[in-house]
This record gives C-alpha cells, sequence and structure tokens, in this order.
C-alpha cells in the first residue's frame, strides 16, 4: 500500500514537473510582446462592445490607437471627450476637445403632417418596406417608421411615438455611435453637434423633390424655396436639389429663430429655441 | 391524371379562380393621354431621343436601348410628347417617364396593319434577332428580360430544346390563356420563328391541364407545324418558374449558382412573347401593346383588354365596371408573385400581365405568429431551400451565411408563405436577404 502511494506521489511529481519545464520553456520561446498600453487603454474604454468606432469591439480599438500611437481618426463616440483626454494620456498626446454629437432624425412627417394614403401591412421591417414601396404617405424619403433604428440602439436612446410615428432621440442616453445612421435604409439621421447647451437648428426633411410634389406628401416638407439662405448666407445654408441642408458650425443661438420664422412650411425645427412650428419639437427637446 | 408531368420538388396548390378564362380579348379604347416609363424591362434603363413637343405616330421609337441588357421604347398611340417628366409607378417612387397627349391614332407606315397570317420566313437568324432588338421585345410573362438577348446562343453553346412558357399557373390570371386560344396561329408562327433564330428542331409548349380547351385547340392546329409539340402538364404552383418548367418537360435540372436554361440546352419563352415575335417579325411591328388581365371576385366585368403600353390602370379599372366599394388591395400581376399598387394612377408597362382587384376580407393579412418549427415551406419550397431558416438570418442580418445557405436560388414565389401556418413574412425577408447578398456579391466582385 505504501509502496502505492509513494509511486503515485513520485510519478505525479516528475509528471508535474516536466510539463511545467515543458511549459516555461514554451512562454520564454514563444512570446509575443504585447503592448501593456493596450490593457490600460481597454480598462478606460466603456467596454461596451458597440461598433460605434468603427472597430469590432474596444479591444481592436485600443489596438488601433496604441499601434496608431495618435488619435487621428479614432474616437470613441461613447466615451466621449472625457475618455478620449485620458487615453490621450496613456499614448502620450495632447487631446483635443471636439463637439459632443447627437443623432438627429431629418424627417417630420409625423401622422398629422403627412398623411397615410395607403396602408402597409407587410414584414414590419424598414429595409424591406422601403424595397418595396415609397411609404404610407408616398414621400420617397421620409421615415417609414418601423424602427430598425430603435432595434439597432444598444443604449435605449431611441423609441418609437406612437402619436407621430416617428423614431424620437433621447438626449440623455443617446451616445452618437451613429448604429441608427446606418441601419436607416434611407439615410435619414445625421450625427450633428449638440449645441451650446443643447440649442440646435436643423433641416427636419431630406425630401428632393419639386416643391409642389413634396408638398403634396407632407405639410412639413422642405420645398427648397431658399428663404433660409437669404436671412443667413450661403455658407451657412445650401440648398441642392431643393433641399436645404443647414451647416452644423452655423451658430443655432444667433440664427436658429430668424431660421425657424422664415421656413414657410416648419420645415426647419430647433431644439430649445423658441418658435417651432411644428407638434415634434416638444416631444424632441 | 397521376400520369401527367410536373416538377418533382416542393410546390403548392392554390384555387385557381381564372374568373376571366371565358372572356374574349377586347380592345380597349385609346386613353387621352399615355405616361410611358423608360424603364419596363429588366437592365438599364432607355434613353429618351424625343423631346417635349415633338409630333409621334404609332410605333416612333422614343426611347433608345441603355446598353446590353435593354430594349427600346415605341409610342404606343400618335400624338404630341407633353413631357419628359416623372411619374409615380406602381412602388410610389418616381420614374422617369415620356408622356403623349394622344391625337388621332395614326401608325408608322412600315407596320403592316392586315390581320392576315402571315407563314412564310423570309428573315434570316441575323435579320430576326435584329428585328426582335430594335422592335423593343421583351419577355411578356413577367420578368421583362429583353427577348433578343435569349435569342443569341452564346459561343459553345448550343439550344437543343426551345420551351413555350404556357402554364399560367399564377391564380386569376388568364392573359395567356386567351392568346393560345385566339392567337393560336400567329403564336405558332411565332414560335417557328423563334425555333429559327435558335436553329433548333424542337419546341414543346407546356400547358397546365386546367386549360383543357387550350391544349385541345393547340393540338389540333400544331399539325400544321412540324416540330411543335404540346405537353400538357399537372396543376402545381410555380410550374411557370424557368427551373421548374424545364425540369417538368425535360427532366434536366438547370445547375444553381447562377446557372441558365441555355446550360442544359433549353431555351424558355412566353406564349405572349412568341406572339409578339411574330407580329414584330412578320409585321414589322414595336411591343407596344399587350394583353392584360383585369380580374376579382368583386369586380363587375372582369376581362381580357389589348392594352396600348402607358394606359393608366385607372381607365383600365373604368373599363372593367369602376373600383368595386369594398377594395381592400390592387395588386399588379398574380396573387403569388404580384406587387400591391399605391395609387390607381400608374400606366400600364410591358410587363403587367393581370390587375387584380381584392376585397378588403381577402387582402387582410393573418396576425403573424411564430415560427413552430413545422417544416411545411421546407416541403413546399421548389428549390429546396430552408425558408424558415433564411427567415431567421435575413431577420437577423447573417447576410454572409445566408449566402451559404443559397438565398440567391430562390425565385421568390411565395410558396412558402402561402403555406405558413403561422402566417410569417417568409417572402419579404427572403427578399431582403437576396437584395443584401447581391451587394455583397457586387461588392467582391468590384474589388
Amino acid at each position: 500500500m505504501d509502496s502505492l502511494m509513494l509511486s503515485s506521489i513520485v510519478s505525479l511529481s516528475a509528471i508535474g514537473f516536466v510539463s511545467a519545464s515543458v511549459l516555461f520553456v514554451a512562454s520564454k520561446k514563444f512570446k509575443v510582446y504585447e503592448d501593456p498600453k493596450i490593457d490600460l487603454v481597454e480598462k478606460l474604454l466603456p467596454g461596451a462592445n458597440c461598433g460605434g468606432c468603427g472597430f469590432a469591439g474596444c479591444r481592436n480599438f485600443a489596438e488601433a490607437v496604441v499601434k496608431a500611437g495618435k488619435l487621428e481618426g479614432l474616437n470613441c463616440p461613447v466615451g466621449g471627450s472625457s475618455t478620449m483626454i485620458e487615453v490621450g494620456k496613456v499614448i502620450g498626446i495632447e487631446v483635443v476637445v471636439c463637439e459632443p454629437l447627437i443623432a438627429v432624425l431629418r424627417c417630420n412627417g409625423t401622422k398629422i403632417h403627412a398623411v397615410a394614403k395607403v396602408k402597409y401591412d407587410g414584414a414590419q421591417n424598414c429595409v424591406v418596406a422601403h424595397s418595396l414601396y415609397s411609404g404610407e404617405s408616398g414621400c420617397p424619403s421620409g421615415c417609414i417608421g418601423l424602427g430598425d433604428c430603435v432595434r439597432v440602439c444598444q443604449f435605449d436612446a431611441l423609441y418609437v411615438d406612437e402619436l407621430t410615428g416617428l423614431p424620437v432621440v433621447d438626449e440623455q442616453k443617446c451616445v452618437a455611435c451613429g448604429a441608427c445612421v446606418k441601419a436607416c435604409p434611407r439615410n435619414i439621421y445625421e450625427l450633428r453637434p449638440k449645441g451650446p447647451n443643447g440649442v440646435r437648428v436643423y433641416v427636419a426633411c431630406m425630401n428632393t423633390q419639386k416643391g409642389a410634389v413634396a408638398k403634396k406628401n407632407c405639410e412639413v416638407a422642405c420645398i427648397g424655396c431658399m428663404k433660409c439662405v437669404k436671412v443667413t448666407d450661403s455658407k451657412s445654408v445650401s440648398v441642392n436639389n431643393q433641399l436645404s441642408y443647414i451647416d452644423t458650425k452655423v451658430d443655432a443661438c444667433v440664427h436658429g429663430p430668424a431660421l425657424i420664422g422664415c421656413c414657410p412650411t416648419g420645415a426647419i425645427l430647433g431644439v430649445k429655441i423658441e418658435g417651432n412650428k411644428s407638434v415634434k419639437s416638444e416631444s424632441h427637446s | 391524371m397521376s400520369d401527367l408531368k410536373t416538377f418533382p420538388q416542393g410546390g403548392v396548390h392554390p384555387s385557381d379562380q381564372k374568373l376571366s378564362a371565358h372572356k374574349q380579348i377586347m380592345v380597349l379604347k385609346l386613353p387621352p393621354v399615355v405616361k410611358i416609363p423608360l424603364s419596363q424591362h429588366l437592365g438599364a434603363p432607355a434613353m429618351a431621343v424625343v423631346k417635349k413637343g415633338d409630333k409621334v405616330k404609332v410605333g416612333t421609337l422614343i426611347a433608345q436601348s441603355g446598353g446590353f441588357i435593354s430594349a427600346n421604347i415605341h409610342a404606343s398611340v400618335s400624338g404630341t410628347v407633353s413631357m419628359i417628366g416623372e411619374s409615380t409607378d406602381t412602388s410610389g417612387y418616381l420614374k422617369e417617364v415620356v408622356i403623349i397627349n394622344v391625337e388621332g391614332d395614326e401608325w408608322e407606315d412600315s407596320i403592316d396593319r392586315s390581320s392576315d397570317l402571315k407563314k412564310e420566313i423570309v428573315k434570316t437568324r441575323e435579320e430576326i434577332i435584329e428585328t426582335v432588338k430594335n422592335l423593343g421585345l421583351v419577355g411578356l410573362g413577367g420578368a421583362t428580360f429583353p427577348t433578343h438577348v435569349k435569342l443569341m446562343v452564346p459561343p459553345g453553346k448550343k439550344a437543343q430544346i426551345l420551351i413555350i412558357n404556357g402554364v399560367e399557373c399564377e391564380p386569376y390570371l388568364t392573359s395567356d390563356h386567351r392568346v393560345m386560344l385566339e392567337r393560336a396561329d400567329e403564336m405558332l408562327v411565332g414560335i417557328k420563328i423563334i425555333m429559327k433564330a435558335l436553329s433548333v428542331e424542337k419546341a414543346v409548349i407546356g400547358i397546365e391541364n386546367n386549360k383543357s380547351d387550350a391544349i385541345k385547340h393547340l393540338s389540333d392546329k400544331i399539325k400544321d407545324y412540324p416540330g411543335i409539340t404540346v405537353q400538357p402538364l399537372k396543376v402545381m404552383y410555380p410550374q411557370g418558374g424557368e427551373k421548374q418548367l424545364i425540369k417538368a418537360i425535360t427532366g434536366r435540372e438547370v445547375p444553381n449558382k447562377g446557372g441558365l436554361p441555355i446550360d442544359v440546352g433549353v431555351v424558355v419563352q412566353n406564349v405572349g412573347t412568341a406572339f409578339s415575335v411574330y407580329e414584330a417579325v412578320q409585321k414589322n411591328k414595336p411591343l407596344l401593346e399587350r394583353i392584360v388581365t383585369i380580374t376579382g371576385k368583386s369586380v363587375k366585368n372582369p376581362g381580357n383588354y389589348l392594352i396600348r403600353i402607358g394606359t393608366s390602370i385607372a381607365d383600365l379599372i373604368e373599363a372593367a365596371g369602376g373600383l368595386p366599394e369594398d377594395t381592400g388591395k390592387i395588386i399588379s400581376g398574380g396573387p403569388m408573385m404580384g406587387k400591391a399598387l399605391t395609387g390607381i394612377d400608374v400606366p400600364v408597362v410591358k410587363g403587367t400581365s393581370g390587375i387584380l382587384i381584392m376585397t378588403k376580407k381577402d387582402a387582410k393579412r393573418e396576425l403573424q405568429g411564430s415560427c413552430i418549427r413545422c417544416g411545411k415551406c421546407i416541403s413546399v419550397c421548389p428549390l429546396g431551400l430552408e425558408p424558415y431558416l433564411l427567415y431567421q438570418l435575413s431577420n437577423r442580418r447573417k447576410f454572409d451565411r445566408l449566402e451559404s445557405e443559397d438565398v440567391m436560388n430562390c425565385c421568390e414565389c411565395g410558396s412558402c408563405q402561402y403555406t405558413c401556418p403561422s402566417s410569417l413574412p417568409l417572402l419579404d425577408y427572403m427578399r431582403l436577404g437576396k437584395l443584401e447578398v447581391g451587394k455583397l456579391i457586387r461588392a467582391r466582385k468590384n474589388n
């Protein structure tokens, strides 16, 4: 009995020792150097693995940052500037703070403004509906409202308002990861600066049809009348294909009220600016 | 009955509902204005060669083919071009159209308008293909593939059999049926012309057994046309699909992953196309009118009309007794593969085989349930796909996996959705999958 125990102990110890030596040799011989900064950067990141930065996950983003040694074109939209300052410290560079962004829905075709002419009862999916027809109101650029964006949002920042039929962005929760921008088959979302104290102004329309056609399908469509260009200047506001676009650099506090006031259809919306002509802005601000 | 040929795998048998099968083809009166879309065929859109204010006659070329896979478009009426602008198509999107105000009915002099049968084929092979190309012929079965492309057999391949598709397996539609009954001689000459162009000795007309009058009528007629036979087929949807029809008649299988019928020595043409080939080659008449079925349970006078391309569907509905009160859905095409219209002021195009008006009760979709893994969709898929799986993958946007599951083989026949006890929108997601996988494949090709 004793000898059995003894031989077991000896042989197991021998196996353990041999394995340990093999592992030791292997770990020395096949060692891959990994920059410790990658771990440091990864710890600073939010860890949501949302893909908002364009990489598969936070680890991949950390590797890219450390490998590049600079932050040009690399940004974690979820962590925002505070995270990026910390990341900058790890890799030893100064970070210039850029403005926080937010997803903006460039459509105000609510059930009241863009009255449904036909009824869709097919698959409840925006991409499917978009490939089949122009939408219940007939506007080929307007929001379909079946919530593809809501389903892709990992931060619970979007919901479809039953009353308007349009998705609403929650200002507190939106981190501007851009998932909704990619998911929308009609490219309605845009990431725009949140603006000073959240004051911003934008054109809530994507319709490039001629004014009369656009207006037939939706009361608040942009008709390309150029009035918004006249109250500011052609650098701040541009009109292409009968559709106005307000530059993201325009100071909403200065030009906002005039822009909203001049629009004859109410296609220009403001957040935290007086004078919105729409019902949507209340749920939006 | 049971010894009749059909395709071996899958298929469903929806109720026939051929309400207009016994209605003779009638000529719809000329509309006051026509809108002729520049993209009414598969492939590149045509480019307009007329401008505002131009006078056109019936048969004048108004748009030139925009590429190899494209087709010329001719004026279907005589009058003045009032605008080259945009108009909504069946899906509600704006598409480029030529709008012509109708003035009288003056035809181009080159078109032979006599009704006597011209049996002798004088044109050579090359001349036939050239004529078919110039006169803008496309497949009238619904896919609107340019006919001249199908007639040009690629080098290294040889056509052995020409199959003429007279199956018309979609419920309700009867336009092909009426062509076989009322334009039989012209159609048979058309088949001879296509046979000459392809240099094949054998042509088979496939007809489903529910059209026994057409089978009998053509069986009598073909005695004068050596090389053409009639093949009665068992009633089964989607037998009118190219792959299914080839399998049913010849037993040959078109290879998967982009294989074409010519790979197994077969060319398939629709009966309506054969008739228009006759008119083009023998009478020099471009494709400017077609036979359209207007039907539905609530329609006062379902019927088959000969309509000029570009006529508003509203005019057609008017001729059939107006829009019924309890209309739930208007479909361009048949109930299985057709598309719902967003409005009725859209033009009839080369591919419009029928307009189906459904009642509110029939048009209502059943409440969508969950997949219960019954496997019915697999057993009815004529291509041996697994629709429930493709639906899940498409829904979760796993497009690379979808590609490996052969979603591109799907012919969008809708048998899976028809049979699903949970009323899942399988076909919608299948189309989404095909769209996205198509993008992936094109992106890979470009890189």
